[in-house]
């Protein structure tokens, strides 16, 4: 440790001058409107800055021990920065809080990240460790349903943790409906969310012009959305790569512009408002009850609380989510999903085996795009109004990051990216602004270190011999 | 080697001509292939080898020229079919020069795939499958048997659940024959097959596609670089040359033409300007 020490010193040191000098003039000082025709006058945070560039010189220190082996000094460091982060003392400003925090979190990672990347390259090789390793993976599924069921019954389940179970569990769903799309079959869709806009559009004009109910037009939303898809689809499938990508970030425009500019039909950007939400056995839930209706608290005999319909919409996403599982799962256990497979890794290899890759890839195209519909139809019965402002292009490109970052196919990884991309720059809502650095710093962490994605297993769709017995290596 | 019983024949290729532009890949070329024989083309490097092929299998439209498949299924013009129709309707199969599997997915999925059109009318379209009717699982299990039995064959059995890809180079050509033939062809299709393989592979290739011929009276088309492969196995050789034949024959007629010998050492003039 002697003789390096002065070296890592001075590399921190020489780090903590260049972010100065750099800091000085972002963070520093700022102009200020001084009122009373006074003009410009400078605003001084010389403390954030020092802090800043101590927290930069301890971090530095502390990756560079990390990187010579020095991990206990490294851990202790990083450990001191969370504690600092979190705890009650006067910093200047509350983003600072977080940056100590979260400067620690990533000191402490990096510091053992050799050991838990050894740990689990030793597991890896050892068959019991790739039993344990594929057991895990399953039994952690089974732990997040579980308790994704029992959350409205927890302490935790207040307004705001509902709102971003639902949330959460929306995009869940989408993702798992882009994953057929992108993941099993390959194609890259950068308009998902044109079916989203679909399905939600459906439901919005069949229940305010025409008074049917969520529970009716939710199959018909489907199967718009799916016919949608057939529609585009015809034309394009046959392009391939970036050039699909292209064409699915084409249409998801032209239907947002459409929905936007066809007064008539969509009441453009205005939207569609009073749009009414599903309903439990005909029962609605408000306080009151409409005209001819019954309110569920009468229908059950409870008391009426706002928070059930939160915890009904909950569960309509959690169970409309599980059958798009179900439905994937079993498809990809069908000669049809394993075409999908196929034709995401040899659209070549398909044509000569006799395998039609137009018909297959409208298919997944299709199926992808009914579940989109679905997930609308209940946007819209959630919301209550929608307008074109919900379906821009930033949600397909978050739907498709989750699917590329959980792990192209990947269920479970799918959840893990939503409640990561979704929940965090949620909860993270106190950073105000710098949460969008927080959300890019996640997904190039997860880049570097997981490239493949989250989850990169792919478990056989079927087996010759059974899971556990010898045979592979 | 005793030739197999003669059959008519199964495919016939007529006037094939094919025109990239300005170049003329094949031209106006005429054979015949017999069901259970093996027929080789050959040819030096950019002799429209794989041309011809791609023009059988449909990866090509010919410019000029009938191909005419004739098997118990029915007489087939191959040049007026879409690409996955030959492999689905005619039974073509073939293999690639480059190994094309589908090599994320495991041994047993490749030959699955393979069996895609079979499978898909069994599971009624998907309907069947969803609700996991018993048809559907018998046919399935079937098709798994079907798999393991040419796992068996081409000695991959042990490998079966483990990805493709990860196969050493001379399984995953024998693989890619096994996934030709679980599509049940009744003509096979093969780009260089003996591609890459050391000597003792290169024999048991031999012998896997004079099986193929025998026990399973299949019609195999060839195009080899290898002569021990050409010549030890094949019944009947088609040479180009610049995309036109200048021979065909039966194997050692064919070694002893001199428009053959010419076009693999050259002729006279070419050895001295050399």
């Amino acid at each position: 440790m002697g003789p390096r020490l002065p070296l890592m010193l001075k590399d921190a040191g020489l780090t903590a001058f260049v972010a100065a000098a750099l800091g000085i003039f972002i963070v520093g000082f700022r102009t200020v409107d001084q009122g009373g025709g006074k003009g410009l006058g400078f605003d001084y945070h010389l403390v954030d800055l020092a802090v800043a560039v101590f927290v930069i010189f301890i971090g530095r220190l502390g990756l560079s021990m990390a990187a010579n082996g020095l991990r206990w000094p490294a851990i202790v460091l990083g450990v001191a920065m969370m504690a600092a982060g979190a705890s009650p003392m006067k910093l200047p400003s509350g983003f600072l809080h977080w940056f100590v925090a979260l400067g620690g979190v990533l000191l402490v990672i990096r510091a053992i990240w050799p050991w838990a990347n050894d740990a689990m390259g030793v597991a890896a090789r050892t068959p019991s460790g790739v039993a344990l390793g594929k057991a895990g993976v399953k039994w952690f599924g089974w732990l997040l349903l579980a308790a994704a069921v029992l959350m409205p019954f927890t302490p935790f389940a207040d307004q705001k943790t509902m709102d971003l179970g639902v949330l959460i569990l929306t995009y869940v769903m989408l993702g798992w409906g882009l994953n057929i799309v992108v993941g099993l079959a390959g194609l890259l869709d950068l308009g998902y969310v044109a079916f989203y806009a679909v399905g939600a559009y459906a439901y919005a004009l069949l229940s305010t012009q025409y008074g049917l109910g969520f529970w009716t037009v939710l199959p018909l939303a489907g199967m718009m959305a799916a016919l949608f898809g057939i529609v585009l689809g015809f034309p394009v499938l046959r392009l391939r790569g970036d050039y699909l990508a292209i064409v699915t970030l084409g249409f998801g425009e032209i239907i947002r512009l459409v929905l936007l500019n066809w007064f008539d039909l969509t009441n453009g950007p205005a939207g569609i408002g009073s749009i009414p939400g599903p309903t439990l056995f005909g029962a609605v839930f408000a306080e009151t009850p409409p005209p001819g209706k019954q309110t569920v608290s009468e229908m059950l005999g409870i008391a009426f609380d706002g928070n059930h319909r939160l915890i009904f919409l909950y569960y309509i996403i959690l169970g409309l989510a599980l059958i798009t599982n179900l439905f994937t799962q079993r498809m990809r256990r069908l000669p049809v999903g394993r075409a999908w497979e196929a034709l995401r890794e040899d659209e070549t290899a398909c044509q000569a085996l006799g395998i039609n890759p137009t018909n297959t890839k409208l298919t997944a195209f299709a199926i992808g795009a009914m579940f989109a519909g679905f997930a609308g139809s209940f946007f819209a019965a959630k919301q209550r109004f929608i307008s074109p402002e919900s379906f821009v292009f930033i949600e397909s490109a978050i739907i498709l990051a989750i699917v590329v970052l959980g792990g192209m196919g990947s269920q479970i990884g799918v959840v893990l990216a939503a409640v990561l991309l979704i929940g965090l720059p949620e909860w993270f809502r106190d950073l105000g602004n710098y949460r969008m650095l927080a959300f890019g710093l996640a997904m190039v962490l997860i880049m570097v270190f997981k490239p493949r994605g989250l989850i990169s297993h792919r478990e056989p769709s079927i087996r010759l011999h059974p899971a556990g017995s010898g045979g592979g290596g | 080697m005793t030739a197999p019983p003669s059959a008519g024949p199964l495919i016939e290729v007529e006037h094939l001509t094919m025109r990239f532009g300005g170049l003329v890949a094949i031209d106006d070329v005429s054979f015949t292939a017999r069901s259970q024989a093996i027929t080789a083309v050959i040819g030096p490097n950019g002799a429209g080898k794989t041309t011809v092929f791609n023009c059988i299998t449909g990866f090509y439209k010919p410019t000029i020229g009938r191909l005419t498949l004739r098997s118990a299924g029915g007489e087939f013009l191959l040049e007026r079919m879409r690409g996955h129709e030959i492999g689905q309707k005619a039974r073509v199969a073939r293999t690639f020069q480059n190994i094309r599997l589908f090599s994320g997915m495991t041994v047993l999925e490749n030959l699955m795939v393979a069996q895609h059109n079979k499978l898909m009318r069994a599971s009624g379209w998907s309907l069947l499958g969803l609700v996991g009717a018993a048809s559907f699982q018998r046919a399935e299990a079937a098709s798994v048997e079907l798999a393991r039995l040419w796992l068996e064959r081409i000695g991959l059995l042990a490998d079966a659940d483990r990805p493709a890809g990860e196969l050493p180079y001379g399984a995953q050509r024998r693989l890619e024959i096994a996934r030709a033939m679980c599509t049940e062809p009744v003509l096979l299709c093969l780009d260089e097959p003996a591609a890459g393989l050391n000597p003792r592979e290169s024999a048991e290739l031999n012998q896997l596609l004079i099986s193929i011929r025998d026990r399973d009276r299949m019609g195999v088309l060839l195009i080899e670089h290898d002569m021990s492969v050409v010549m030890n196995i094949s019944d009947h050789i088609v040479v180009l040359d610049y995309g036109r034949k200048i021979a065909e024959g039966a194997p050692l007629a064919v070694r002893n033409d001199p428009a053959v010998i010419r076009a693999y050492l050259g002729t006279d003039e070419e050895a001295l300007d050399a």
